[in-house]
């Protein structure tokens, strides 16, 4: 090797590193492209936007429009809920169908025998206990439920401090099947 | 009394060294053994199964469709290829034609995925060797890709989207103009991956001409995936035996002679670009029509023997399933890449220095808990 080259490896070598250090360094001067959010104060609704460059919060501006709250998208899948309306009442016939297909064990439906007014047995839920802990989140229970008694929401904030806390109860104390729902 | 070694005799023997089980650069757990003489690594022992938990085994007592989320779990950077293996070979066997939405839904999100998953690839392989910068890049850009899947499927790395038959529900409306806006946002950004780290020359002295491995070695051991183009070996399943709606698209097979880890790491940026060119292609033309086939409440596979291969974005993923005419598998056996990519590692590294084992390994791409299953 001689010394041309010697010296031009160390200038293409030096020449490559700029180019990095220009694209990182285009981004400390464009401070509105930075992604990073910051959590527990997102959740808030009136978001400063100082909340999310600490650096800059002495000079307290106005919030920008795109640097919101944190919205949860619709369909992500947090917690297993069972939708009541406001008579109390919930679709779950009780036919067991998500606990047989619940791949956990995670569902668990205690069901009881109620007499109707026309002297039938019918089938109805005593308590429908669902553990989170078990929980893999693959849907099948909301999938296949017959009467669209289940559904997920999108809370995702489950951090308890007893794993007991984690066992459920779906359905309402004092709830009822809904009308029409077989 | 031991007998007294001479400083001489010590520096010529071998001694062994233990990388792992928890070390930075495997990125799980797994351990490899490492004889080492001086600074040179002279031989590779991996130890896996740290992290075993049995999933073929558990496949057997659950039905087709609850296989489905275990397999996410496998390699939960290409979740839905896994996914497209169980389904593509229950589909076989019971011999059902998934409408063609599906197969357009399907193979973009493969695509998808396969961008996820080498973005993540890319800033830990930065990572690795010691460019901190590419880790936040890489994750940024990944981010849309999540959302896209959070908003369509309902979970962001582990979604169980597929079922046998189709989808587990339809794409959202916002969907189209969702990944349409990626694509344009990502074909401006994907330059920046090469300014910050192909050309550095930082980089390339710790890539180029390291961890060499022949064509004719790929083979025999089985090296497929980018891992395996990188040493020339056709081996993209796509290509090979198309499965989804890859026969009607236009893509290159990425190649390359090399054989070094530059190279492994070339094809992978390259596929990043195919699988842009994949997803362009098909976006503005999903038909319209139902999201899943018929199928029956109980599906009960006919009794025989089924397979299925998918290429993944680390190689060729094989679903064989052994049915005896029951709602339950017999047996399940998965062929996962990984696994099988890690036994070219002892080639590979054969003679070359110790800090280089963390850039051939970071550039076979191993995802240890599909490793140990």
């Amino acid at each position: 090797m001689n010394v041309v080259e010697y010296i031009s490896g160390i200038l293409k070598g030096v020449k490559s590193l700029l180019i990095g250090m220009k694209v990182t360094g285009s981004y400390f001067f464009r401070p509105w492209k930075i992604v990073t959010q910051q959590y527990p104060e997102n959740r808030k609704k009136d978001v400063k936007w100082f909340y999310f460059l600490p650096l800059w919060k002495a000079h307290g501006k106005d919030t920008p429009a795109e640097r919101k709250q944190i919205v949860m998208l619709e369909r992500f899948k947090g917690e297993l809920i069972m939708p009541h309306n406001e008579k109390n009442e919930h679709k779950c016939t009780g036919c067991g169908i998500c606990e047989m297909n619940c791949p956990n064990g995670t569902i668990e439906i205690i069901s009881i025998q109620l007499t109707t007014e026309d002297g039938k047995k019918k089938r109805a839920i005593d308590k429908h206990i669902y553990r989170m802990g078990m929980c893999t989140f693959c849907g099948l229970c909301v999938k296949t439920c017959p009467s669209d008694a289940l559904a997920f929401t999108n809370t995702f904030e489950h951090a308890v401090f007893n794993r007991t806390k984690l066992n459920k109860v779906l359905n309402k104390e004092g709830s009822t099947l809904m009308k029409g729902v077989e | 009394m031991a007998e007294i070694l001479e400083v001489k005799d010590i520096a010529q023997q071998e001694y062994l060294i233990n990388m792992g089980p928890q070390h930075p650069s495997t990125h799980g757990v797994m351990r490899l053994v490492v004889s080492l003489n001086g600074e040179i690594v002279k031989n590779v022992q991996p130890h896996c199964g740290y992290i075993h938990r049995g999933i073929e085994k558990m496949c057997e007592k659950l039905t087709y469709p609850q296989i489905i989320h275990l397999t996410d779990r496998m390699d939960y950077l290409s979740a839905h290829m896994n996914n497209a293996s169980v389904c593509l070979t229950v589909e076989k066997a019971l011999g059902i034609e998934i409408p063609e939405r599906v197969k357009y839904i399907r193979t973009i999100m493969d695509e998808l995925q396969r961008i996820a998953s080498h973005q993540l690839w890319w800033c830990a392989f930065g990572m690795d060797l010691g460019g901190l910068t590419c880790f936040f890049y890489g994750l940024r850009d990944r981010e849309p890709i999540l959302d896209i899947f959070e908003e369509s499927t309902g979970s962001r790395l582990i979604q169980s989207y597929y079922t046998p038959g189709g989808l587990m529900n339809d794409i959202h409306p916002d969907f189209q103009k969702k990944v349409k806006e990626f694509i344009k946002y990502f074909r401006k950004i994907l330059p920046e991956y090469d300014q910050l780290l192909t050309g550095n020359v930082i980089f390339q002295e710790r890539t180029k001409g390291i961890g060499i491995l022949s064509k004719e070695e790929a083979i025999n051991r089985g090296l497929t995936g980018p891992s395996g183009r990188g040493s020339g070996f056709a081996c993209d399943v796509r290509k090979r035996a198309p499965y989804h709606l890859y026969d009607k698209v236009d893509f290159k097979e990425c190649l390359y002679e090399e054989g070094d880890t530059f190279a492994r790491y070339k094809v992978r940026i390259d596929e990043m670009w195919e699988s842009m060119k994949i997803i362009e292609q098909l976006i503005d033309n999903i038909p319209e029509g139902d999201y899943t086939a018929k199928m029956k409440a109980v599906i009960k596979l006919p009794e025989g023997e089924f397979f299925q291969r998918v290429e993944t974005a680390r190689g060729e993923l094989i679903c064989f399933i052994v049915s005896d005419g029951n709602k339950n598998p017999l047996r399940v056996k998965f062929r996962s890449p990984n696994l099988i990519n890690l036994a070219s590692l002892n080639v590979m590294s054969k003679d070359f220095k110790i800090a280089d084992l963390v850039a051939i390994s970071g550039s076979l791409d191993l995802v240890i808990p599909c490793m140990d299953r």
